[in-house]
């Protein structure tokens, strides 16, 4: 994009400021519209699969409801708990909302449209989502109420625990593909599965790296059936117990956003990103980021699905599924992947 | 742990199933009513909203006999009487407490002339608590505007009392 | 431009962050702020063009270990007026401190307005591979010339790892609550159940 604006006859830094505003404007404003849907997408399935209705009174099919929801939730008066450490409790949702659009610099939408093409895209993406932790932990401790507190420490340690085991299998990912870039990762998968399919996932050798990813994505963004730290049973809402109004809005649409970076790395890293899912000729006449798209919705779906059919975890199944079991076998999985690499490519 | 049981646990065999399940459910017709533009049928006994019922020719039925005051175990109604000019013993108070009020019917199962009904209204929210406190202007309205419906009702039921 | 205005604003936002971190009266807040310091020490490293060793320090730094100081001092019940208390006792100790760090400081300018030394140019095999990307110099030298260390040090770790694991365990005291999953998950209904149907007046036997 930068050319463009040089030839309007911009200075270097000047097309290199304005494109890079540009180009986060076209991440952040689809992203934006794409987790209002998203929100309404999953009411819906998870209310089919209850044979409910889910919603369908505002605007055709109830599309309109997620925005409905956000007038109503921004016309509303923020409160903030006279015993709550203030700057805290109202930086918290700040940082979970801008974590989780910060990720998405690094998303490989097409063939070469990424925001950020660094060489490090995947571990940045690692390094972005460990930040996600704080937002929680913030505002469980500034809410200064106890719900809130027990779920900020249960959110803490879910997330790291299983950002170690998602760490390892990035590493068996990066292994196969030989490179951090994102772009460079999706390139690796073209005609993977016997020069037909692309995509890391039809790899005997990492096709149980990509369950794990899908299981602990749905831990790292507590998503069902790992929500413990929203568990209404036993602790109200979680960290957003205190929280109206935007503040409230803005954990929403950070947990939605990081719902779908989730879906997008599903993709990205295991299901040929932007590539068609064969590797014949004419489908790649269908746009890079539709394929994307596709993949994200698939994947949001399943994510739904799920949500919709396991019950949630107890704590400490949560953290032995983590450790015991995750651990130990991503770790495996990285000297067999990385033994199996030395043998047949490197020749040992 | 048997071996079938750890492929079963390793394959995650038993989420798998669930998730086909879920699916099927999915694709099936939904259990619930689009419920403002679709509404269940209620039988004639249903006990809704309170109404206090007029004789075809205008007059009020209440005889203020306070059974149904004596009856109610919530104590929602109070009731106060006196005789009218025509001589006629008539209530000149009929307050009906929706806030107190358990729709238990046992006020129209007392009343000797079928004035204070339960009838088929059920969706009588209201902004404030206030309106909920009925009085007797608001229960006569109510009696008028439900009349036809609880005429049909009790008409239906009859047969069984 | 763009990179001084990056480098000034990277670092005034260490400098005021790390200041922040000693002068912030509760704990928590100081360790915000440090997590701050090192978000920003991340982003110095970006900029000469270690982009590798900012995302582990973003990574391992502010995404593990300043979570775990988080945890403890969010945790722990700090009575201000007893800190303040044990100050002028510790005030001697402090000041020497200072004193030294002062000296140290002087003695730092001193040396480097006299000349650099000649250590700042790499060398031989420890130097970067040019043409290719950090991840791939890291990883040459550590596998490579540093081996024995970089093994050494993991082997150290792990013992750490094996010895606070030794410390904690608990095997022969039976944890109240202790519970087998593996055997919960394998218990089927028959295993508890019977399905029987006794004559009348005979009962079961259990």
């Amino acid at each position: 994009m930068i050319p463009v604006f040089e030839g309007w006859g911009m200075s270097y830094e000047a097309a290199w400021t304005v494109s890079t505003i540009a180009g986060i404007l076209l991440i952040a404003l689809p992203l934006m519209l794409a987790v209002a849907m998203v929100i309404y997408v999953d009411r819906k399935i998870w209310a089919a699969m209850a044979l409910r209705r889910g919603p369908n009174v505002v605007g055709p099919f109830g599309l309109l409801q997620s925005f409905a929801d956000g007038l109503k939730v921004f016309l509303q008066e923020t409160i903030v708990p006279s015993a709550a450490n203030k700057g805290l409790f109202l930086i918290a949702p700040i940082i979970t909302f801008t974590v989780a659009l910060a990720a998405w610099a690094v998303v490989p939408f097409n063939s070469g449209a990424v925001l950020a093409d660094i060489n490090v895209g995947l571990l940045y993406i690692l390094a972005v989502s460990s930040l996600g932790v704080y937002g929680v932990v913030m505002s469980g401790w500034a809410s200064n109420s106890k719900y809130p507190f027990f779920s900020a420490m249960r959110a803490a340690a879910q997330m790291i625990s299983y950002e170690v085991s998602i760490g390892f299998i990035l590493i068996c990912v990066v292994l196969w593909a030989g490179s951090f870039n994102m772009n460079e990762i999706v390139l690796a998968q073209r005609g993977h599965g016997l020069g037909i399919v692309n995509g890391f996932v039809f790899n005997l050798l990492l096709f149980p790296m990509w369950v794990m990813f899908l299981i602990s994505s749905l831990a790292e963004t507590a998503r069902a059936p790992f929500d413990l730290t929203e568990a209404e049973s036993e602790l109200v809402a979680g960290y957003q117990t205190e929280y109206s109004s935007m503040s409230f809005a803005l954990f929403w649409l950070g947990e939605y956003a990081n719902v779908l970076l989730m879906c997008t790395l599903n993709a990205v890293l295991f299901f040929g990103g932007w590539l068609p899912p064969l590797e014949i000729g004419f489908l790649y006449w269908i746009p890079g980021f539709v394929w994307l798209l596709l993949k994200i919705a698939f994947f949001f779906f399943v994510f739904s699905w799920i949500k919709a059919t396991v019950p949630r975890f107890r704590y400490d199944q949560l953290m032995r599924l983590g450790w015991k079991v995750f651990l130990p076998l991503s770790l495996a999985f990285v000297v067999l992947v990385s033994g199996w690499l030395m043998f047949t490519r490197y020749g040992a | 742990m048997s071996v079938a049981q750890l492929i079963k646990s390793f394959t995650l065999w038993e989420f798998l199933k669930a998730h086909r399940l879920t699916l099927k459910y999915f694709f099936k017709p939904k259990a619930t009513i689009n419920y403002p533009y679709e509404k269940n049928p209620i039988s004639p006994r249903f006990r809704g909203e309170h109404a206090l019922r007029r004789y075809p020719n205008g007059e009020e039925r209440c005889i203020a006999c306070k059974l149904c005051e004596a009856v109610c175990p919530a104590l929602a109604i109070t009731i106060e009487a006196e005789p009218r000019d025509d001589g006629s013993r008539r209530t000149t108070r009929y307050d009906l407490d929706m806030t107190k009020c358990i729709y238990c019917g046992f006020c129209q199962e007392a009343c000797p002339v079928d004035a204070i009904v339960e009838g088929p209204n059920l969706e009588y929210s209201t902004e404030t608590r206030e309106e909920l406190l009925y009085d007797k202007a608001k229960l006569l309205a109510n009696g008028d505007k439900w009349e036809r419906a609880i005429a049909a009702n009790l008409e239906a039921d009859a047969p069984y009392r | 431009m763009l990179q001084a205005f990056a480098f000034y604003l990277f670092a005034a936002l260490v400098i005021a962050s790390a200041t922040f971190t000693i002068l912030a009266r509760n704990p928590v807040h100081s360790v915000l702020w440090l997590i701050l310091a090192f978000f920003n020490a991340a982003g110095l490293m970006i900029i000469i063009g270690a982009e590798f060793i900012a995302m582990l320090l973003v990574i391992v730094y502010v995404g593990a270990v300043a979570v775990l100081f988080l945890f403890v001092v969010m945790m722990l019940d700090i009575d201000f007026a007893e800190l303040r208390a044990s100050f002028m006792k510790n005030f001697p100790l402090g000041i020497a401190i200072a004193a030294v760090l002062l000296a140290e400081l002087v003695l730092g300018i001193g040396a480097w307005q006299s000349g650099g030394l000649e250590l700042g140019t790499a060398s031989g095999e420890a130097a970067p591979l040019l043409g290719r990307s950090n991840i791939e110099s890291i990883g040459a030298l550590l596998y490579g010339r540093y081996l024995f260390l970089f093994e050494s040090a993991g082997l150290i770790l792990l013992v750490a790892m094996v010895g606070a694991i030794v410390l904690t365990h608990r095997e022969g005291r039976a944890v109240r609550g202790h519970q087998d999953i593996a055997k919960q998950i394998a218990r089927r209904p028959g295993d508890a159940t019977v399905n029987t149907r006794p004559e009348s007046g005979k009962g079961v036997t259990l």
